[in-house]
């Protein structure tokens, strides 16, 4: 481990004892060489390809299983009465949650002028919009009969039929499109400049086209950088509410429900949090094994897993204390069916399911990131990085599930127990994530070039034009 | 179009930041105005020494933004009032709490949409040709590792001859004409 002689370690910054953000000897041609290299290579990694073909190979998952259930109707899936919201639900709430991390990392730490973040907002980006295709796909087949699913939106109709405003699962309609809609635009306007590095550094016509293409003719000027800047800064500011409110209209669609368990003002807060934290997870199960495969442990060091397990640890620690409230107010609210819902989610039939979120949301990262040794080991972390989003998916189980299939009326009681086809269309969905990040990074680049030369130590302007020279000696 | 007589300008490439920076302020001061840098990443400095400060993209998002949150507020009250009244367990129809969370959202959306599409158009954007893309050393560097500087052939100080000798005072890589 790289912590055991940290003066000697190069990652080091021997001033301030912590990891360097990119590593040290990288010039602005070295940068985009190698961010560029990989997508304008002649030879793809054979590994490349293995991945691409089990992540389609998995995402027929999503084909069979929807063809069925188009075929067949709901009906293959395991929701009944009570448990009338089973996976499709939780994966939706599961998926979107993954997503935030992206905009989180694009643009908070973008306001919050936390440069670190120019590594891995990129790919987090591109996280998000594939999570958020992911997730997109349960509420449109949850819906019965998909092929009405414009019904959702506002439109004039012959039928004379318009949604109500009043209820949540309109307002999801709202949020989750604009989340998918502004992901894609500011994921776009990022790459605006890089594709136009990727048509220059070009030999392929058709990359010259396709890139040249999208860069939409980016030349660089200085007033369009400005400019672009300005709109940089913009979308990170609208970003930053947006990606707030998606998870709290998400959990809207629970605590407006008057049912033991769902019912609780803690929800946006807490989901939000959660989001959060299973979306640095995620982050860091793509961003681990990619620095490695594509050696990029310059670009994305240690520094960055550091920091992304801090903000797991944070969040961690909202969840927790909301997991807590719950219970506390199960208890301090007096109330009969709070307390039973909660009696049952940890010691009824599927109390299991409470017991493994405790373990592997609480239990396992809480005690461990507090240790810097752990934060910095890849290994842990990326193992870390599946238990954590295992617990993040067994508390949406939790609170569908447990709060569902005991309600007020014990005669209407059930269970719920997921079949053959839930369990099909989520792994399916993960093959489609997997597919689609694989087709990511080797067409795009992957890390923000121009980003990462503003963090170059070359970018200092020296008054006069002096001294330059001397400066990109130095760093080179 | 018709072939254009002359040339689009003379461009000078730099190694670093500061060079070009104190390029452009001289050129400034010499009485230059029509000019542009051209940078592989945004450098703050030039747009100061072009004196270039103000951008409309803030009040293009300001207006996308006020135009989504009136258009889905007053869709919504169309909507659920007059168009379609529902009696959701006796609420009144304007339920306007309610009616708050989608136009959050399209508030959101549209400042975006329009911050965008409005950076773009500003930009001039998609222009797939410009004429600084026929300088030969161009597109090597000038998204890379290269700092541009270009001095536009319609300024009215612009003479071939002075502006050459002009900005070869500076320690240029090179200085090119470039056609149009």
């Amino acid at each position: 481990m790289a912590t055991k002689n940290p003066i000697v370690d190069p990652m080091i910054d021997p001033r301030t004892g912590e990891y360097a953000v990119i590593a040290p000897g990288h010039n602005f041609k070295s940068v985009t060489q190698k961010i560029a290299g990989i997508v304008l290579t002649s030879n793809t990694p054979l590994g490349w390809f293995f991945g691409l073909i089990v992540g389609a190979a998995v995402a027929n998952g999503v084909v069979i299983g929807c063809t069925w259930l188009f075929l067949k109707g709901v009906g293959i899936w395991g929701v009944t009465i009570p448990g009338a919201w089973g996976f499709a639900i939780i994966n939706f709430v599961w998926w979107i949650g993954i997503g935030h991390a992206g905009t989180l990392i694009s643009a908070i730490l973008l306001l919050f002028k936390q440069t670190w973040r120019n590594s891995i907002n990129r790919f987090a980006e591109a996280m998000t919009i594939f999570a958020v295709v992911c997730a997109g796909t349960f509420p449109l087949i949850h819906v019965g009969r998909p092929w009405l699913a414009y019904w959702l939106f506002p439109y004039p109709n012959t039928m004379n039929v318009w949604p109500q405003f009043r209820s949540p699962l309109a307002w999801d309609v709202f949020a989750v499109s604009t989340y998918a809609t502004i992901s894609i635009v500011f994921w776009y306007v990022g790459m605006i400049p890089d594709f136009g590095t990727m048509r220059d550094r070009a030999v392929l016509p058709a990359a010259k086209f396709f890139y040249g293409t999208l860069s939409l003719g980016w030349r660089g000027s200085t007033r369009h950088w400005i400019r672009y800047e300005s709109a940089s800064l913009l979308l990170a500011g609208l970003s930053t509410p947006l990606v707030l409110s998606v998870h709290t209209v998400i959990s809207f669609d629970f605590a407006v429900a008057s049912l033991a368990g769902w019912h609780t003002t803690i929800f946006p807060p807490y989901f939000v949090a959660g989001a959060i934290y299973s979306g640095f997870a995620m982050v860091i199960t793509l961003a681990i094994p990619i620095r490695k495969f594509y050696h990029l442990e310059d670009l994305v060091t240690l520094r960055h897993l550091d920091n992304m397990a801090k903000v797991m640890l944070g969040t961690g620690l909202i969840v927790a204390y909301g997991y807590g409230m719950e219970v506390f107010m199960a208890y301090y609210s007096a109330s009969h069916w709070e307390y039973f819902m909660m009696w049952n989610r940890m010691f009824g039939p599927m109390g299991w399911g409470y017991w493994i979120l405790i373990l592997t949301n609480i239990a396992i990262p809480l005690t461990t990131l507090w240790s810097r040794k752990l934060r910095v080991n890849v290994t842990y972390l990326f193992l870390l990085s599946f238990v954590i989003n295992t617990g993040m998916w067994f508390e949406r189980f939790v609170i569908v599930v447990t709060s569902l299939y005991r309600d007020y009326l014990p005669s209407s009681w059930g269970t719920y127990r997921a079949t053959r086809w839930d369990y099909m269309i989520y792994i399916g969905t993960m093959g489609l994530f997997t597919f689609l990040f694989f087709l990511f990074v080797r067409f795009l680049p992957m890390i923000p070039m121009s980003e990462i030369r503003m963090m170059l130590p070359q970018t200092k302007v020296h008054k006069g034009g002096a001294d330059s020279e001397t400066v990109i000696e130095e760093t080179v | 179009m018709p072939p254009r007589e002359g040339i689009y300008g003379l461009i000078a490439e730099f190694n670093t930041p500061s060079e070009l920076v104190y390029a452009t302020e001289q050129a400034r001061e010499a009485g230059y105005r029509r000019m542009e840098c051209y940078t592989p990443y945004p450098v703050e400095e030039a747009a100061e020494a072009l004196h270039f400060h103000k951008t409309r993209v803030p009040l293009v998002c300001l207006l996308g933004g006020l135009m989504g949150v009136t258009t889905c507020f007053l869709m919504e009250t169309w909507i659920n009032v007059y168009a379609y009244p529902l009696n959701i367990a006796g609420r009144p129809l304007f339920s306007w709490p309610a009616f708050i969370i989608p136009a959050y959202e399209w508030t959101i959306l549209f400042a975006g949409l329009s911050t965008a599409f409005g950076m773009l158009a500003l930009n001039g954007l998609p222009q797939l040709y410009h004429p600084v893309f026929n300088a030969p050393n161009f597109r090597n560097g000038a998204t890379t590792d290269k700092f541009f500087l270009c001095l536009e052939a319609s300024d009215p100080k612009f003479s071939l001859g002075e502006t050459r000798a002009f900005l070869e005072t500076f320690p240029a890589v090179s200085v090119v004409e470039v056609d149009h």
